[in-house]
């Protein structure tokens, strides 16, 4: 730090724990609701601390079976859709875009460019513009209600390899050609050599990819129609209907923290190759 | 830009290459063709016969009030997130970089909101503003603002704004303190050597260059705005009071599979695109030239 300035430094922990407070609240008066049971919530104003019904409103949420007014199929279940979505889209994802970035840096082909464009036009368009023509394909192929429809028309991006490109550019030309010195094939290389070098770069996209399949919601709104195939981010909103009494309001903010549990936890524990991940996948 | 290296094998790239090409050739180019071909036909209620009608589609569009009234409110609101959105985030990066103590428990729980689904941030928020029970909506009250998002149009808006710029700081953020982190310590110092306070050195030094990272997360906000936010918006207020949260994406959505109104919606994609794709290559452009003092 360049002065010491007493009242800057007690200026900036105030700015930031304000900021903090605000940005923290909404996810602390959802835990508050998620601990209470329905009635004392919708007396206004609700309590602002925990009370003693949360083990009781967690286990409604999960196993499902409330009387509120909208859904009230199990949580479990969806965080189970959730999960096999998220994990589909991430995995899908960096697997396709390796071997496409591999493709595209390491060969010459007819069609290269053509190929290359082709690939990266598709990040300029996110499935929100295209979701009529692209629910009749879908329909048309009767993937609707499935996995496979709820995952690869998301896999449909380019963002990933982008990234990898970005990355195999920088890797130095001595390492394929001391490759090929030594008599390795492509696939070797790339195996044994360049795979192994963008770990980092894997972990980071694995973060972003996941947070992405996670949180989609237009998408499987549109792809799933049973209750069945709901992940549980279409799923909260299936449980708020009616009137503001009619919901049970503690069961759908233990939902919302239940959903929002596990990419806030891999953001976390992953914080390093999340922020780095973000920073240059854009750049 | 090539590599000097390069492997030659007649099969092989074709087949590492096949399953992305696949992948977005069906559920892209395919889909992005339909939209193209139905946004020049209309279809009858059952889907039996269809029509070529050439820009009927359009036409319809630019007299519709609704869709642009709906033009109007995307506006408002993407600006409003994209100003607000970026505006607290530097602040909020320029005293996490000063800070020295506690500064890694400020940023952990500042990113949190990324890892929030639009949609639940979207239920948390009507939570809090519900106007029968949720707290704010009470302490508001008690001020003498009677607030009711679902009656009053601007206080529709404003919740969608706020929701939506709640769940964009976390990423505003992260970008801003890495800019702010790459500028070199020793121009910061000189300025303070030459008697430069904190406040000229942030205006004269840090916001300049900062400006290729403010007009990036420009872009990217607006496009956050005009596409992702769609769940937030469902989630809490359905486009309504009457078509006063009805942004772009949501007006889609709902031509498209509430009214059934295909040719009207993929004529509506057409647009979206077109603005999609304005909004990148002036971000490419951008970067290409990549501004710097």
């Amino acid at each position: 730090m360049v002065e010491r300035s007493p009242f800057l430094t007690f200026l900036g922990h105030a700015i930031m724990i304000l900021g903090v407070i605000v940005v923290a609240f909404p996810i602390y008066l959802a835990f508050v609701a998620s601990t209470h049971t329905a009635q004392e919530i919708v007396q206004a104003p609700m309590p602002m601390l925990p009370g003693s019904n949360m083990w009781e409103t967690y286990r409604k949420a999960l196993v499902g079976g409330g009387y509120g007014a909208g859904s009230t199929a199990p949580v479990a279940h969806m965080m189970w859709v959730s999960l096999v979505t998220a994990l589909v889209i991430t995995f899908g994802k960096i697997a396709i875009s390796l071997l496409s970035a591999f493709a595209i840096v390491y060969f010459r082909f007819p069609f290269k460019n053509f190929f290359f464009w082709a690939i990266f036009v598709t990040l300029m368009l996110p499935v929100e513009v295209r979701i009529g023509p692209t629910y009749k394909v879908v329909s048309d192929l009767g993937m609707l209600n499935t996995y496979a429809g709820l995952t690869i028309p998301l896999i449909a991006s380019a963002t990933a390899t982008f990234l990898f490109r970005q990355f195999f550019m920088s890797v130095p030309d001595e390492l394929a050609e001391a490759a090929r010195m030594d008599g390795a094939s492509p696939l070797r290389f790339f195996i044994d050599i360049l795979i192994p070098l963008s770990k980092t770069s894997i972990a980071a996209l694995f973060v972003i990819q996941f947070i992405y399949g996670w949180n989609q919601y237009l998408w499987p709104l549109l792809a799933t129609t049973s209750e069945k195939m709901y992940p549980v981010v279409v799923g909260i909103k299936m449980m708020v209907a009616g009137g503001d009494s009619q919901n049970e309001w503690n069961v759908v903010m233990a939902t919302a923290l239940l959903a929002m549990l596990p990419p806030a936890l891999v953001v976390m524990l992953m914080q390093k190759w999340f922020v780095k991940g973000l920073v240059d996948t854009e750049k | 830009m090539e590599k000097r290296v390069q492997f030659r094998a007649p099969l092989l790239p074709w087949l590492l290459i096949a399953p992305q090409v696949l992948v977005i050739s069906v559920f892209f180019f395919w889909p992005a063709a339909q939209a193209l071909l139905q946004s020049f036909q209309i279809e009858d209620a059952f889907g039996i016969s269809t029509q070529w009608v050439g820009m009927e589609n359009f036409n319809r569009l630019w007299n519709d009030a609704s869709y642009l009234t709906s033009f109007k409110t995307t506006a408002i609101f993407s600006l409003l997130v994209a100003v607000l959105g970026i505006g607290l985030s530097l602040m909020l990066a320029i005293f996490a970089d000063r800070v020295i103590k506690g500064a890694m428990f400020y940023k952990t729980m500042l990113i949190v909101p990324y890892a929030v689904a639009p949609a639940v941030a979207g239920v948390l928020w009507i939570f809090m503003f519900s106007p029968s029970l949720g707290v704010v909506s009470y302490g508001l009250g008690k001020l003498g603002i009677d607030w009711n998002h679902l009656l009053n149009g601007s206080h529709a808006m404003t919740l969608i704004v706020m929701a939506a710029v709640w769940k964009q700081i976390s990423y505003n953020f992260l970008f801003f303190l890495a800019g702010l982190q790459s500028i070199p310590k020793s121009l910061i110092e000189a300025a303070a050597i030459d008697g430069a306070k904190a406040w000229r050195r942030f205006w004269t030094i840090q916001f300049p260059l900062l400006s290729p990272t403010t007009f990036f997360l420009l872009v990217i906000n607006m496009i956050y705005a005009f596409f992702d936010t769609f769940a937030i918006v469902d989630a809490t207020t359905h486009g309504g009071p009457g078509q006063a949260t009805s942004i772009l994406v949501y007006k889609v959505y709902y031509d498209g599979f509430k009214a059934m109104d295909l040719g009207g919606s993929a004529a509506q994609s057409v647009v979206l695109m077109t603005i999609v794709i304005a909004l990148t290559v002036v971000q490419f452009q951008f970067i290409e030239k990549k501004v710097n003092y």
